[in-house]
């Protein structure tokens, strides 16, 4: 679509951020509503640059009423090892790891197809189209100002949805919430290696030291290809190494990793922050990373933001048939996903607070506990039960999440 | 003091953006810009995973 200075468009809903929570919002609001729904994308192709680990559960792919294509599932996994400092580990079955492992997907494969699927129920794109700003006018979101290849535009919607990711304008500009604590904040690396040896039937977790407060992670592709990648918490890095760096230091002390060659790289920050009070305003929803919807303790935002943009589509649309797109009304939208999802935010963000303080020592006593142990359900109250039992000292300060 | 943006380091990938208390930090598709209220506290700077930034004394 080509825009000129000054042109204006009109629109019942307007998706700022062409990421798969975006066109996922966009989909179930076209399919549930006659109104016209477009998406604007800052990147000239959707998908890309990828900035993401890529590795996905399949459980809720129905839900969403996705296919489980070949397209974008690179390699389904069995389960999870965890290492500790020492190198100790412990397996976690596929039932047993919740939302977190099941597929290493291509996501730039994968973010297209969402769009396909947003496509086929009429959902216009604009691609190359930065928003610049909200239109505001007496306290409701009218729509954003933007941008498209030297053009400034506007565009004028009854409903903006925020889908704009872990650097977020529109909630920012909104006035919904304010800067993240670096404490709440990974700041990540990642390559993508190939000929090296890995067990590719698992992802593989490295806790301690080696990523301050973060983990490393080895997400297979194919038998001996991976996503090899850092999260570092942001508070813990004091300008002497970068994750990159950190990520280097890994690699080459990894006989499996160092003889490898790296055929990809990949940046990216992740909020591992407590759910916000509120992610509407009159005219405004905000989903996933952007309403900061990320898992605290595993970095995994997916699983969590398709869920809730499913919600936000089919709220939109019953806000536009009715012709109700007030913050009173959208409490439709905040009520139903912090149902489904922020209990789990909180308990696992308590959780977070804890884990980030842990010593090499007590990962290795912790993984030791659990690397016998039969746990059923990988859940931080089977964890801290089966670690208790051998080292009661080690979960005294976690009793209170019991 | 002042934010230097290494364009031949940076990936585009918003982690400093993001990060900034100030909001100071823009990212329009493979330009990231820094306005001028920017106070430079340096989180950008320990945020970015590849040192894509610094601040320059004056």
């Amino acid at each position: 679509m080509d825009l000129d200075e000054g042109d204006i468009l009109e629109c019942d809903v307007l998706v700022v951020g062409g990421g798969p929570l975006g066109s996922t919002a966009a989909r179930f609001a076209a399919k549930n509503c006659s109104g016209r729904v477009i998406v604007i994308e800052k990147r000239q192709e959707i998908g890309s640059p990828v900035r993401c680990a890529e590795g996905i559960s399949l459980t809720w792919f129905d839900e969403l009423e996705i296919e489980k294509s070949e397209h974008f599932i690179n390699k389904k996994v069995l389960g999870a090892k965890l290492y500790s400092p020492s190198g100790d580990y412990m397996t976690i079955g596929k039932e047993m790891a919740g939302d977190e492992v099941g597929a290493v997907v291509e996501r730039d494969t994968f973010d297209k197809e969402m769009a396909v699927l947003a496509g086929r129920e009429g959902v216009d794109y604009i691609l190359k189209a930065s928003a610049v700003d909200v239109i505001e006018k007496s306290g409701v979101i009218k729509g954003v100002k933007a941008r498209k290849m030297g053009n400034n535009f506007e565009i004028h919607a009854d409903l903006v949805i925020g889908a704009d990711g872990f650097e977020s304008q529109i909630g920012r500009w909104a006035g919904l919430y304010a800067a993240l604590p670096p404490e709440d904040i990974m700041s990540c690396f990642q390559y993508r290696m190939t000929n090296i040896d890995i067990d590719a039937d698992y992802t593989h977790f490295f806790l301690g030291s080696d990523a301050p407060g973060g983990y490393i992670w080895i997400f297979p592709k194919d038998k001996d290809s991976a996503n090899v990648g850092i999260g570092i918490q942001l508070s813990k890095l004091d300008g002497s190494n970068s994750p990159k760096e950190y990520l280097d230091n890994f690699i080459k002390k990894n006989d499996w990793l160092n003889q490898g060659q790296e055929i990809d790289m990949v940046s990216g920050g992740v909020s591992v922050s407590s759910p916000p009070d509120r992610v509407t305003r009159d005219g405004l929803m905000l989903v996933g990373d952007a309403s900061r919807i990320v898992d605290p303790i595993t970095g995994g935002g997916i699983a969590n933001g398709m869920k809730q943009a499913k919600i936000a589509g089919e709220v939109a649309a019953e806000a536009i048939e009715l012709k109700d797109t007030s913050e009173k009304f959208l409490q439709k939208y905040e009520k139903r996903w912090r149902k489904r999802l922020e209990n789990k935010l909180w308990r696992n963000y308590m959780a977070k607070e804890k884990a980030v303080q842990l010593e090499d020592e007590e990962f290795d006593m912790i993984i030791d506990a659990l690397s016998d142990e039969d746990i059923d359900e990988m859940s931080t109250e089977a964890i801290l039960v089966a670690v208790g039992e051998k080292y009661p000292e080690l979960v005294e300060s976690f009793k209170d999440m019991l | 003091m002042s934010l230097e943006i290494n364009h031949d380091r940076c990936m585009h990938c918003g982690a400093c953006v993001g990060s900034c208390p100030q909001n100071s930090l823009f990212l329009r598709e493979l330009i990231l810009e820094v306005d001028d209220s920017c106070v430079e506290c340096g989180i950008c700077v320990r945020a970015c995973p590849i040192e894509a930034l610094e601040l320059k004394g004056d």
